[in-house]
């Protein structure tokens, strides 16, 4: 008689089934199908660009401004950056820490700081951009 | 059955064996060392100590002081060759831990920290917040991983010692996951597999502590010795019987009864020092013995708080405030919050003494040799004579490294000279009958119930061989272990099966437990004197005339075991009084 | 104390016997400041001995008593019949083999932790024998946390990657790896992050946080992998420079 260690199997499919903290890491990484889409626009917009031709361009522009894309421009701002940015924002602590003799920067600060960077950001492209005077 | 060769074999890798496989590993790398251990040497119980190792560092401290407070908390049974040999050698060892990476709290100026403990004239206890014993046994196991000479055998359960003419040569393991049997043959042999506080019922030590290295010399025909004295730590969590470091009390916290009133005043240890203001060796930085001795009077007294798991007395830390708690004794808070549901910061602490240490053990000397050449034995399964009647909190842990560095080096300096002796028949046949002992208690048809004897054996011990013990509850409790060792015959192991059978692991230790249990209840009877961690209710002084002796228990096949009596060595420290008040000369 | 009867749901398993687990249940009688360890010493002790499992300490240090409890990996012994639910399902770690009842093989997680190098590693010669190394209470404070791991294996009990693949190093080695380059005695980082800051290393680590949320002595591995990759990065960029190794 021996030993006979048994494996228990786990579905390369459908593992993050299993429990809600892998649902929502999946829900996290889901994010990257976003990403991709938007760099695929962004391509597509620099291609239509280097056509140097201002109806393409315009044209461009029509295709983006109907009630679909408007849902998934809509869409895809709060799922991926107000979602994904306030789960990354969560973690970004933990590669980061901060320490000042013995005492650890609070995670609560760090994550506050990067809040204030990112508003501080936005407000610098909105207005290079022209959205704000 | 096969067959290992080693050097060296060390049985047990807590702090003691793998400080002794590293010794051995850095002066010979070419010994090759089998390091054997029934469980993964992080669950040693060396992480369950918490307050820390002891090592003269202040420059207002001396080796003198050191040995002083030992020997006279030892209650001058200790033999004093060894604790000088102990007081010199433990600063460096601790220096050499910290250079291995061990994390000790420190002082301000960056310089490793000491703090007060029990029994100590001054603060000299190394300490890692309160969990040194869990720093230092993961330093050393991680300091170990880097030397190729030490093969380890986790999981592998030592049965009994191969010996053949008087001589150590080896020992019968069982691994555990596959149940196979296995022939460890090396000269020398180190046992270094820690107490056995689970002979009784309440007590700090983990499941592990089974007393096996203890009770395979014993049978072996090596005496145990001073089995008799075991140790009741003061502060125990009750209930689950958690340990809450002295480390609680150097720090300041104080010990109360149901009127709110410093009792240890009342017993020999005053006069009350200011709260928070602790003073070294008095009140509640006094000897374990006397105030888990007090305990018991208040108990009987009628001064003890009444709780869910019993009598208990109440430890208040309050007055170290949060910060303090934190940075010195988060463990304790977490403990105390998760398993009593008092926090420290804000509530007192109910605790009762609960059993911690045995003195006792196999007879060994300062270099760590039994009586058997080729056996060797170290730390709490070892009496080496350093803690006497009483064992000073944090000598302990510094005697592993002490212990563990000196017998690995005696082991293997013994072990090149004597050379591996070729195959033995005597030595095969006696493993074969060790397996074959094992393979019929597998067979053994009866009613008594494992855990059911076990508690009774527990419960003995507790009634006869407790805080304070007389004549008749200690013999009962001789008698009571003899007829449990008789009904053994008569448990069944349930579980058949080769892999991971921990229904098998029990009734070996057990059968280990039961050893070791003869040993402590004959001690406790024949030594008709108090002394130490050993009270008697019906001989109440200390007799240096009759009893300034070690107790060597031999196992006696047909009965209870014949007890021996050896003298104590005595080099400057001549008996004198113990006197823990405050205002005491020395 | 009042007692309250919960039921276990244990994971059996005997290779000699069986061809898969299997579930068996057990009526506890348990009080009320019981953790599900005693529950389980409680169904060995009084009703079935032939159960298997690992505990000792019962104080949160051994890291023994590590099982998933209702899913979640566990020690066993800080879980709380106070906080659980009447019924409680018991199974062995996740993703490491079951080698018998709730004992899983701790084989491949050790020899990580070997890998590691979890041990003092200088270039420079160490002070002297009766002298200990300088160390601030700020340099200790910097990596103490990373000491406190008990090797419960929790954390790769929680760990997909680990799940989906056993080359992954894992949290546990990774923080220890880490442990010792934080440490002002140590002078190892690099010789680390060669082997660390690899496909199985630092980098097959996706940041779920499982790790982290489910140990027991808030080590927080998860910061400990995160950490390390920045490491690696910038240790990778010194090598490219004019003087750095190859």
């Amino acid at each position: 008689m021996s030993r006979r260690p048994y494996v228990r199997p786990v579905s390369n499919t459908r593992w993050y089934l299993s429990n809600g903290r892998y649902r929502r890491y999946i829900l996290r990484e889901v994010t990257c199908l976003l990403v991709g889409f938007y760099c695929f626009l962004t391509i597509w917009a620099l291609a239509v660009l280097a056509t140097g031709s201002a109806d393409r361009w315009n044209e461009f522009l029509a295709s983006q401004q109907n009630a679909a894309m408007a849902a998934l421009h809509a869409f895809a701002l709060i799922y991926y950056l107000i979602y994904m940015t306030f789960d990354w924002f969560q973690l970004a602590p933990k590669a980061m820490p901060l320490q000042f003799g013995e005492h650890k920067v609070s995670a609560r600060t760090i994550i506050l700081a990067h809040y204030a960077a990112w508003a501080a950001v936005t407000a610098f492209v909105a207005w290079l951009v022209g959205v704000i005077p | 059955m096969e067959s290992i060769h080693a050097d060296v074999i060390i049985v047990g890798a807590g702090g003691g064996g793998l400080r002794a496989a590293i010794a051995i590993a850095q002066s010979n790398p070419d010994l090759k060392v089998a390091l054997i251990s029934k469980v993964y040497p992080m669950r040693s119980h060396t992480c369950g100590a918490e307050g820390g190792a002891a090592g003269v560092k202040g420059a207002d401290d001396s080796l003198e002081l050191h040995f002083n407070d030992t020997v006279s908390g030892g209650d001058w049974l200790c033999d004093q060759d060894v604790v000088e040999y102990f007081v010199r050698q433990a600063p460096r060892e601790l220096v050499q831990l910290e250079h291995w990476g061990c994390p000790w709290s420190r002082e301000d100026d960056g310089s490793v920290a000491v703090r007060p403990f029990g029994g100590m004239k001054k603060k000299r206890t190394w300490y890692a917040a309160d969990k040194s014993g869990f720093h230092i046994l993961h330093t050393l196991f991680q300091t170990s991983m880097q030397f190729e000479s030490i093969k380890r055998f986790d999981e592998f359960f030592a049965l009994d010692l191969l010996h053949r003419d008087g001589t150590c040569r080896g020992v019968v393991a069982m691994e555990m996951r596959s149940g196979l049997f296995f022939k460890f043959q090396a000269p020398a042999v180190i046992l270094a597999t820690g107490g056995s506080g689970q002979v009784f019922p309440f007590t700090t030590n983990g499941a592990v502590k089974t007393g096996d290295g203890m009770a395979m010399a014993y049978r072996a025909g090596v005496p145990l010795k001073d089995m008799e004295f075991v140790q009741y730590h003061p502060t125990g969590l009750p209930g689950t019987g958690i340990l809450l470091t002295e480390g609680c009390r150097g720090e300041g916290g104080i010990l109360v009864n149901r009127h709110g009133y410093r009792y240890l005043q009342d017993y020999g240890m005053g006069p009350e020092t200011p709260i928070g203001e602790p003073v070294l060796k008095t009140m509640e930085l006094g000897p374990r013995d006397r105030l888990s001795q007090a305990f018991w009077h208040e108990q009987k007294a009628g001064n003890t708080v009444e709780t869910p798991w019993g009598d208990c007395v109440m430890l208040d830390m309050r007055h170290l405030g949060e910060k303090k708690i934190n940075e010195r004794l988060p463990l304790v808070r977490e403990l105390a919050t998760y398993y009593v549901g008092h926090d420290p910061v804000s509530d007192p602490v109910p605790v009762r003494p609960v059993v911690h240490y045995m003195m006792g053990g196999i007879d060994a000397n300062i270099n760590g040799e039994t009586p058997m050449p080729g056996l060797f034995a170290l730390g709490e399964t070892a009496c080496s004579g350093l803690h006497g009647a009483n064992r000073l909190g944090s000598n302990s842990l510094t005697e592993l490294l002490v212990a563990g560095k000196r017998s690995a080096e005696r082991a293997a300096e013994y072990a090149q000279q004597a050379g591996s002796g070729g195959e033995s028949p005597a030595v095969d046949a006696l493993a074969e009958d060790i397996v074959k002992g094992v393979r019929e208690l597998l067979l053994q048809k009866g009613d008594e119930s494992l855990s059911g004897l076990r508690r009774e054996m527990r419960n003995a011990l507790e009634e006869g061989a407790g805080i304070y013990r007389d004549e008749a509850s200690t013999s009962a409790a001789c008698d009571t272990v003899a007829e449990l060792k008789q009904r053994y015959a008569a448990i069944e192991v349930h579980d058949k099966s080769n892999i991971f059978n921990t229904d098998l692991q029990q009734a070996l230790e057990l059968r280990n437990l039961l050893d070791v249990a003869e040993t402590v209840a004959e001690g406790s009877l024949q030594r008709r004197e108090s002394r130490g961690a050993h009270q008697r209710l019906d001989y109440t002084e200390r007799d240096d005339e009759e009893f300034l002796k070690h107790t060597l228990a031999f196992r006696n096949p047909e009965g209870r075991p014949r007890l021996e009596w050896l003298d104590v060595t005595i080099t400057r420290s001549k008996p004198g009084v113990r006197d823990y008040s405050g205002d005491k000369k020395s | 104390m009042s007692k309250r009867e919960l039921t276990l749901e244990v994971m059996r398993y005997d290779p000699e016997q069986d061809t898969e687990p299997y579930f068996q249940s057990y009526s506890v009688p348990c009080e009320q400041d019981w953790a599900i360890l005693d529950a389980l010493n409680y169904v060995k002790e009084e009703i079935d001995t032939t159960l298997s499992y690992r505990w000792s300490c019962h104080m949160m240090v051994c890291g023994s008593c590590g099982m998933m409890v209702n899913g979640e990996p566990s020690l066993t012994c800080k879980t709380f019949v106070r906080d659980l639910p009447d019924h409680v399902r018991i199974e062995p770690l996740a993703n490491m083999p079951i080698e018998r009842d709730l004992v899983v093989v701790l084989d491949d997680p050790m020899e990580k932790m070997h890998r590691a190098r979890p041990w003092i590693i200088r270039q420079d010669d160490p002070p002297p024998p009766d002298q200990e190394y300088v160390q601030s209470r700020a340099a200790l404070f910097k990596f103490k946390q990373y000491t406190m791991c008990v090797n419960c294996m929790c954390c790769y009990s929680a760990c997909p990657q680990y799940a989906l693949d056993q080359n992954f190093i894992g949290p546990a080695a990774l923080a220890l790896a880490h442990r010792y380059n934080l440490d002002s005695r140590d002078q190892g980082k690099s010789q680390r992050l060669d082997i660390l800051a690899d496909y199985d290393g630092v980098w097959e680590c996706s940041f779920v946080g499982a790790c982290s949320e489910v140990c027991p002595k808030s080590v927080d591995p998860a910061a400990a992998i995160q950490q390390m990759k920045v490491d690696g990065a910038i240790e990778w960029w010194k090598q490219k420079l004019p003087g750095g190794k190859s």
